[in-house]
């Protein structure tokens, strides 16, 4: 039950950080970091699948209503959400019996800034195609995935760094 | 059958995803469509009182510019006031109010809660909503320009499509003369629209001013847009210009809509005649 309660105050601590500060950061005209997807890095391996897809399209769907943006940070977060399982496996080279115990802090960290690294550029590449819907424009959409990726990775693994240090 | 839910037992996980992400982009659709109904905005009751909370929070802040604006906006419409007394009395002694009778638009203020410029399709929500008479296909402005067309209202929230989209068209031509062309925007650089297919014949230079050409029923004709940035280079079909925008599009609080009382007596004229 505790942890429930943990999993809805994460759940809208990164919702409301992300569209109430980080949207508004605009660092050099236009490039804000996406730190909500932080969730789906944390969100424990065990849990029913069905659950954390649907809870992971939901965060995504609150942030678009926020940023007017349709479904596209749904989508891209429904993705990288779903692509998770894959990930682990490449690169932590896990078993579905391992799943109950796995935690990113117990991790290598080379590992596990490789496995954080990918889903952040996925994640960022589909949700500045579909920003920019059309097919002129492609570099911008590279240049704002890469800018905000860095962003976002900085932003991460500096927060990351501070609230685990101690424990 | 065996083997049907076999398939689904296999691929659930899949199947579930691919249900979700279909949901998402039928959302991602019905966003960029202008004329479709939206469900997923900012105009409704939660996000926009949440961004109606932190505005009033964030307001203090920016009372001494906002005040600046005003004072200038009232002195430069004091001044016209002024010159169009002072010249209908010349003509006659007699001033007749002829703006009672003959009123074309309504103005009705309201305060910009969320404002995006850095995407290419942006959005930006007001502080007023059905129950203030806002509807949808409205002008929005400032006392410097155009910011956007209102597109969904909720009953206290309005959403507007700001001119910094790359789905906005809006009828501009050069102060001046009648040459007019069509403001839309490439999605670059925030400061910059681009107006298409003006008259390759026009005397266009750089620094004209352009404005509204009020050959739509949105806008009023001879709102300010901005001035002549850069001419089209070369022989391109579609006689592209620069435009400087007059606002700061990453800086407005304080908007205008305009709502045209002549819009449907002008829109039914236009229907019969395609019939």
């Amino acid at each position: 039950m505790n942890k429930n309660i943990n999993k809805i105050l994460f759940f809208l601590f990164l919702l409301f950080l992300q569209v109430l500060i980080l949207n508004n950061i605009n660092f050099l005209g236009h490039i804000n970091p996406y730190l909500y997807i932080a969730f789906v890095f944390f969100y424990p391996l065990r849990e029913n699948r069905f659950l954390f897809l649907f809870i992971c399209f939901m965060l995504g769907l609150f942030v678009d209503f926020f940023s007017d943006s349709g479904g596209i940070h749904a989508f891209s977060t429904l993705f990288i959400a779903y692509l998770r399982l894959s990930f682990i496996k490449i690169y932590f080279r896990k078993l579905p019996t391992d799943y109950l115990f796995f935690n990113l802090k117990s991790e290598p960290f080379g590992k596990v800034f490789n496995y954080i690294v990918t889903l952040t550029i996925i994640h960022h590449f589909i949700y500045f195609s579909f920003a920019n819907f059309s097919f002129q424009n492609m570099s911008m959409v590279f240049l704002n995935t890469l800018y905000s990726s860095i962003f976002t990775l900085i932003l991460f693994f500096t927060v990351n760094y501070i609230f685990t240090k101690n424990v | 059958m065996q083997q049907i839910i076999y398939f689904f037992q296999k691929f659930k996980y899949f199947l579930f995803f691919l249900l979700l992400e279909l949901i998402a982009v039928s959302f991602i659709f019905n966003n960029l469509n202008f004329h479709k109904s939206k469900f997923v905005n900012s105009a409704n009751i939660v996000t926009g009182g949440l961004y109606k909370t932190l505005s009033d929070c964030t307001e203090y802040l920016h009372l001494r510019s906002d005040n600046n604006i005003l004072s200038e906006e009232n002195t430069r419409l004091k001044n016209i006031l002024e010159r169009a007394i002072s010249k209908s009395s010349m003509i006659d002694s007699i001033i007749v109010d002829s703006t009672k009778y003959m009123q074309k638009y309504i103005y009705t203020e309201a305060k910009i809660i969320n404002n995006n410029y850095s995407k290419p399709f942006n959005f930006l929500t007001i502080n007023k909503g059905k129950r203030q008479k806002i509807d949808k296909e409205m002008a929005v402005i400032n006392s410097k320009g155009i910011i956007g067309i209102t597109e969904k209202t909720s009953n206290n929230y309005t959403r507007v499509q700001s001119i910094l989209s790359k789905n906005s068209n809006i009828n501009a031509r050069i102060k001046g003369n009648t040459f007019y062309g069509t403001l839309k925007w490439d999605g670059i650089d925030y400061n910059t629209v681009q107006l298409h297919d003006i008259e390759r014949q026009a005397p266009i230079k750089i620094g004209d001013t352009v404005e509204t050409g009020g050959k739509s029923t949105i806008f009023p004709e001879g709102i300010p847009i901005g001035t002549v940035l850069k001419l089209s280079q070369g022989n391109t079909a579609d006689n592209k210009i620069d435009i400087k925008l007059f606002n700061d599009m990453s800086n407005l609080r304080y908007v205008y809509i305009v709502k045209n009382l002549d819009k449907e007596e002008i829109l039914s004229l236009e229907n019969t005649q395609n019939e």
